[in-house]
């Protein structure tokens, strides 16, 4: 079935909603308005309030609410209306969500997904647009997961909700009107497998989330200059998967890592780390990272446009690895 | 208001049931186990056996006492680091209380939580928590899933009254009042945020009015008298489980030790005449009195009591004291269900 992204996450909610009477749905305006992002959409009219439950603005108190539930049995789905407004409940993610398995010595778990839209959209400025996915990957005790397609969202939330840990699940806010193949009914992407979204020879295009697409597009652009580009999405932050890291660059011996967020202790670093110690040997160039620009993001669009990661860039760093 | 109501001044002490002298002689028990095994974590601290923060709830007992009294067995608590006392009277072993406080496998945490993260999730003791006031949301949460199911449970949350002007009490008691939750609050005003008296750090001194701002039930409790503190939990956790609707309680206390075991007991933010002015309404020299002036009990059974939670405790010590520490392996236990 040909979806969006936005659609493709609402068959997951709706599907495990019915699947499990202890799913249940939080966030700002996720009922009666239908979701700000409209992923919610129809829920309140199949399941009700009590199972599609608005809050107020009050992002530390719900996701601790959430927590909360969790920690007795029920498997909150917390819709964050964007990962912006998420910092405020930080300390509940951290320090309850994460730690609370370790600290009662495995007696009490968090089986909670946290989800919302992250990443930089357009002409939001610097407190709406920005990408955590580090931040929360740094914590032991959490999983971060950020599906770039239309199929992944499906499946990778179905299994995110039916994950015993809590997860942190961050979509690309400027995917939601993404279309792609989806998968009827029962579909499940296991958490903590990359995806080769392109298959090549040449170099490894290590992204996630909306870098995907811009991966993608610097991939064709590169194909033209019979340079072929694999583009490997990681699909899930923590945990991430080494083997397909370590498999693919020990193919291509060359490889660019690209994201959205901040060049200073990014995901890009991490894997990084990963690739020097597992296949030093094995490597042609220096891995160079693209990132957006180590500033808060601008409003005026052609500043903006400057601080985002695109095709151009990606091409450029590719032609640098190979001394092109 | 709506359904709130508000008692302003300490409810009056009424008179002893004759039969309910056992109930009101294990009360007892439970604040001297309490008040031993404090004084005795304070003796292990200072040998060194107990590490990182340690805080004592001396002065207090009467609280967890007279509160918890009145919890089922399916009930949910949560606590802010000052929770030995309330872990021992939820039916946690002293044994696994000093063992976890000493870091021990054999401890209620497995030694990875220690002092201020006590669990025992067989009794719904769910942990003592040691950001100051998060631990209301999660008990908000845990109220939730009680209204979900459509059971008769009730979850509990103490916290100290420091706790008051953070964001995370208001957002979780205005969600409590809104979906009408059957939670109950309990603010241990013991008059100290750390070093910051309560009138340096509240805009208003009773606890209690802030619960107006959600249209709670509400009531300012005498926190050194536990019948006092079983009555008013009594009202509070009948209006959770039958009108499903949380209440936040202001039980008027105080620490007779330092805040940590750093803090001297008097000092800098308080005097020597003060805390002794205090310690004359020692709850457990107040409750034993009664009962004794009630003919509930005599003196020497006092000391015998005494005696034996005094054993109880040296058991405990000796168990934590022996008890293995936890295997090198469990450093990567327990970070997550599924790695």
């Amino acid at each position: 079935m040909n979806l969006t992204y936005r659609d493709a996450l609402n068959q997951a909610l709706r599907e495990e909603m019915q699947r499990d009477p202890d799913v249940f749905l939080m966030g700002e305006e996720v009922g009666v308005y239908q979701g700000a992002y409209k992923v919610s959409r129809g829920l309140l009219e199949e399941f009700g309030p009590m199972r599609v439950v608005d809050t107020p603005i009050t992002e530390l108190g719900f996701a601790g609410v959430g927590v909360g539930a969790a920690m007795v049995g029920l498997r909150p789905v917390v819709e964050f209306m964007t990962w912006n407004f998420a910092l405020l409940a930080i300390d509940q993610l951290v320090n309850s969500a994460a730690k609370m398995r370790y600290m009662s010595n495995g007696q009490v778990g968090v089986p909670a997904v946290f989800r919302g839209p992250g990443g930089s959209a357009l002409q939001l400025a610097a407190q709406h647009s920005q990408a955590f996915e580090s931040f929360y990957a740094h914590i032991p005790g959490l999983k971060v997961v950020m599906p770039a397609t239309p199929a992944d969202a499906k499946g990778l939330l179905k299994s995110a909700i039916r994950d015993d840990d809590p997860v942190i699940f961050i979509e690309g806010e400027m995917l939601y009107n993404t279309k792609g193949e989806v998968p009827e009914g029962e579909h499940l992407v296991p958490l903590g497998k990359a995806d080769v979204k392109r298959a090549g020879r040449d170099v490894t295009i290590i992204c996630h989330s909306k870098t995907v697409g811009v991966a993608l597009k610097a991939a064709e652009e590169l194909a033209a200059a019979e340079v072929e580009a694999e583009v490997l999405d990681l699909r899930t932050i923590r945990p991430l998967d080494e083997e397909a890291v370590v498999t693919s660059v020990a193919r291509t011996h060359r490889c660019v890592v690209a994201e959205e967020g901040w060049p200073f202790a990014g995901v890009g670093a991490q894997v990084v780390d990963i690739i020097q110690r597992e296949v030093f040997d094995e490597l042609d160039a220096p891995v160079i990272r693209v990132t957006g620009a180590d500033v808060p993001m601008p409003y005026n669009k052609h500043l903006e446009r400057a601080a985002k990661v695109d095709a151009a860039r990606i091409v450029a760093a590719v032609n640098e690895v190979l001394y092109r | 208001m709506a359904e709130a109501t508000t008692t302003k001044s300490p409810t009056r002490n009424r008179g002893l049931e004759p039969s309910k002298a056992g109930d009101y002689r294990r009360w007892l028990r439970q604040m001297m186990l309490i008040r031993r095994f404090e004084e005795k974590a304070g003796e292990a601290y200072s040998l060194g056996k107990i590490g990182g923060f340690c805080h004592l709830y001396i002065g207090q007992e009467a609280v967890a006492v007279g509160s918890l009294a009145v919890l089922g067995p399916d009930d949910y608590i949560t606590c802010s680091y000052r929770e030995h006392g309330h872990a021992l009277v939820r039916g946690v072993s002293a044994r696994t209380v000093m063992a976890e406080l000493f870091g021990k496998a054999d401890g209620c945490s497995g030694g990875k939580g220690g002092s201020m993260h006590l669990f025992d999730a067989s009794l719904g003791f769910l942990g003592g928590h040691a950001i100051v006031g998060g631990h209301i949301p999660l008990t908000t949460g845990m109220a939730f899933a009680i209204k979900y199911r459509n059971t008769s449970q009730v979850a509990v949350c103490y916290f100290g009254e420091a706790a008051v002007n953070n964001g995370a009490f208001h957002e979780a008691l205005n969600m409590a009042a809104l979906w009408k939750l059957p939670a109950v609050y309990i603010c241990e005003n013991n008059r100290y945020g750390m070093g910051t008296a309560l009138e340096r750090a509240s805009a208003i001194y009773d606890i209690s009015e802030r619960a107006s701002s959600y249209d709670m039930a509400n009531e300012v409790v005498d926190g050194q008298d536990v019948l006092v503190v079983h009555a008013a939990m009594m009202r509070a956790v009948q209006r959770a489980r039958a009108d499903k609707h949380p209440t936040l309680l202001e039980v008027r206390t105080y620490r007779f030790m330092g805040h940590s075991m750093s803090d001297p007991i008097h000092g800098h933010y308080r005097t020597r005449e003060e805390v002794e002015g205090q310690r004359k309404r020692d709850p457990i020299g107040v409750w034993s009195q009664r009962l004794i002036g009630e003919g509930m009990i005599d003196d020497a059974a006092v000391r015998a009591m005494d005696q034996e939670v005094a054993a109880e405790v040296e058991d405990a010590y000796q168990f934590a004291d022996q008890a293995p520490d936890p295997a090198p392996e469990a450093l990567y236990t327990d970070v997550y269900a599924h790695p």
